[in-house]
């Protein structure tokens, strides 16, 4: 038992060094073929994902950012939009008030000059009708007379005093 | 690519038939069938290196095996290259021989014109071994998986992984995420990483086909060698030291915060535990593929030493699960050993600053 434990528990000197060559083939042959290419994918990998995330989150931020910007944006616009309309219906309302103050200005105007207008014309009227009732006057007291009077200045005065005793603005 | 699978085939077509015209030529020791089942030899010649791969022994006592090339180098006779298949059965061949018996039980030694062994003479014997056979196979395989895995990269370049690169990218992201970078630090670790992966892969790979009972290059009790655990952490130790930094080195001659008398005390202990640390890795993984072995092949023992069929059930179902247990295990000291070496690595390499 002790001289098989005695074989299994010293290394024989063959084998350590077949293990030494085999082991160093492997390590230098995999280090050189496998291993640098393997990590070196498997990081550029990682990287990649890395940063591809990192953008990401940059592209989401800046989303973000534009979408609080377009309200911003969206929010002014509709801010203005009020203040224009606002304006708009001050203006409009003004105008109205405005014209509707003109025209009736001008009605006025037209009113009084159309009311000055009769005045003058009844005024005319009323020296057409005396001057008519004088005429008249004279022809019927001449035929009343029976005698033709003379159209002198006297009688003429003399009706104009009558015509001026009677007041036209009874009738 | 196509070397690796050529060279297979050769193996292939090359040992096969080997091992079929093996059992023609020794049929003399019949009647060992009928000796009494020695379980702990049984167990013992499994697990330990050889120079041939035995298959199994025939009821007539010829045993169907591969024999493996040895390799010798004395000082006197210089270089012989000869098939193990001479010394099998102790047979003497250019005044070697395989001793089956004693002291040197497994070991070819040196002999004198009378035939007994001479202890003076230097003999090297660098045989492809048993082990030395599971190793090639199982780095065969490494490199086919690893060089291939490495091909599919340059195809696919960064996008996401697939085919062989899904199982075998996790377990290489393990290693880095999980071993070298909280150990080394994200400074340090990719130096160290090509290392640190192979031993993972290596260890992982031997273990793994060490539990494959059959066929050969599977079985060899490669991780469960001394020598070849040895060889591993004498990688870590040199590693270790070579990187060392100055504060390590301090801390080993100097090591602050001791009064100077204790120095004396002090270095020899500090001296001892640089040794101890990949004396650990050795042992460790040595002991645990070992004693896995010891308990899979005691547990097939016990049909024979009870020399009856019902116990066969009760046996195998031990074997079953016992497997289970030693599939975690293979796993369980690959990372041991790998991160155990990371951590070595680690408290060498880093400054000052870390060191507390």
């Amino acid at each position: 038992m002790v001289l098989l434990a005695n074989s299994l528990t010293s290394p024989a000197i063959g084998l350590v060094f077949w293990t030494t060559i085999i082991f160093l083939m492997f390590f230098l042959i995999l280090k050189k073929f496998a291993w640098k290419p393997i990590l070196k994918a498997v990081k550029a990998r990682d990287e990649m994902i890395k940063g591809s995330l990192a953008s990401a989150e940059k592209a989401r931020k800046e989303m973000a950012r534009l979408q609080s910007d377009n309200e911003a944006i969206l929010r002014k616009a509709r801010e203005e939009r009020e203040i224009i309309l606002r304006e708009a219906r001050d203006i409009r309302d003004k105008l109205i008030s405005e014209a509707k103050g003109k025209a009736s200005e001008e009605a006025e105007k037209v009113v009084a000059k159309a009311r000055a207008g009769i005045e003058r014309e009844k005024i005319a009227a009323l020296g057409e009708i005396r001057k008519q009732v004088a005429t008249l006057s004279i022809e019927i007291a001449s035929k009343l007379i029976g005698e033709k009077l003379e159209k002198s200045g006297e009688q003429e005065k003399l009706i104009d005093n009558y015509l001026k005793e009677i007041d036209f603005t009874k009738n | 690519m196509q070397f690796v699978k050529a060279s297979l085939l050769f193996l292939l077509f090359t040992i096969i038939p080997a091992a079929l015209t093996a059992q023609e030529e020794h049929g003399s020791h019949a009647g060992r069938a009928e000796e009494e089942f020695d379980a702990s030899t049984f167990i013992m010649d499994h697990i330990a290196d050889s120079h041939e791969w035995h298959i199994l022994t025939r009821k007539n006592g010829e045993s169907v095996a591969i024999y493996l090339p040895v390799i010798l180098y004395s000082a006197e006779k210089g270089w012989d290259v000869f098939s193990s298949r001479q010394l099998a059965h102790g047979h003497e061949y250019k005044g070697y021989r395989l001793e089956e018996e004693g002291d040197n039980k497994g070991r070819i030694v040196s002999l004198n014109e009378d035939g007994t062994i001479n202890e003076e003479a230097f003999l090297l014997d660098l045989s492809i071994t048993k082990t030395v056979v599971g190793l090639l196979f199982s780095v065969i395989i490494g490199l086919w998986l690893f060089l291939s895995l490495s091909r599919s990269y340059k195809k696919t370049g960064i996008s996401h992984p697939r085919g062989i690169q899904s199982f075998l990218e996790p377990i290489i992201l393990f290693v880095r995420d999980d071993i070298a970078i909280p150990n080394l630090g994200e400074d340090k670790y990719e130096k160290y990483m090509s290392y640190l992966l192979t031993v993972f892969f290596f260890i992982l790979l031997n273990n793994l086909m060490g539990l494959v009972p059959f066929p050969p290059p599977f079985g060899a009790n490669v991780t469960g060698n001394i020598a070849v655990t040895m060889v591993l952490a004498l990688f870590t130790f040199f590693i270790t030291q070579i990187n060392g930094s100055k504060s390590h080195w301090r801390h080993v001659f100097a090591t602050p915060g001791v009064p100077v008398w204790l120095l004396p005390v002090m270095i020899p202990v500090e001296i001892i535990g640089l040794f101890s640390k990949p004396f650990a890795l050795m042992v460790r993984l040595f002991a645990n593929i070992t004693a896995g072995h010891i308990i899979v092949l005691s547990l097939v023992c016990l049909i024979f030493i009870f020399k009856s069929l019902f116990v066969a059930p009760v046996s195998i179902a031990f074997v079953i699960f016992m497997d289970c247990l030693e599939l975690l295990v293979a796993f369980l000291q690959t990372y041991v050993f790998t991160l155990l070496s990371a951590l070595f690595i680690s408290l060498a390499v880093k400054g000052e600053e870390e060191h507390h």
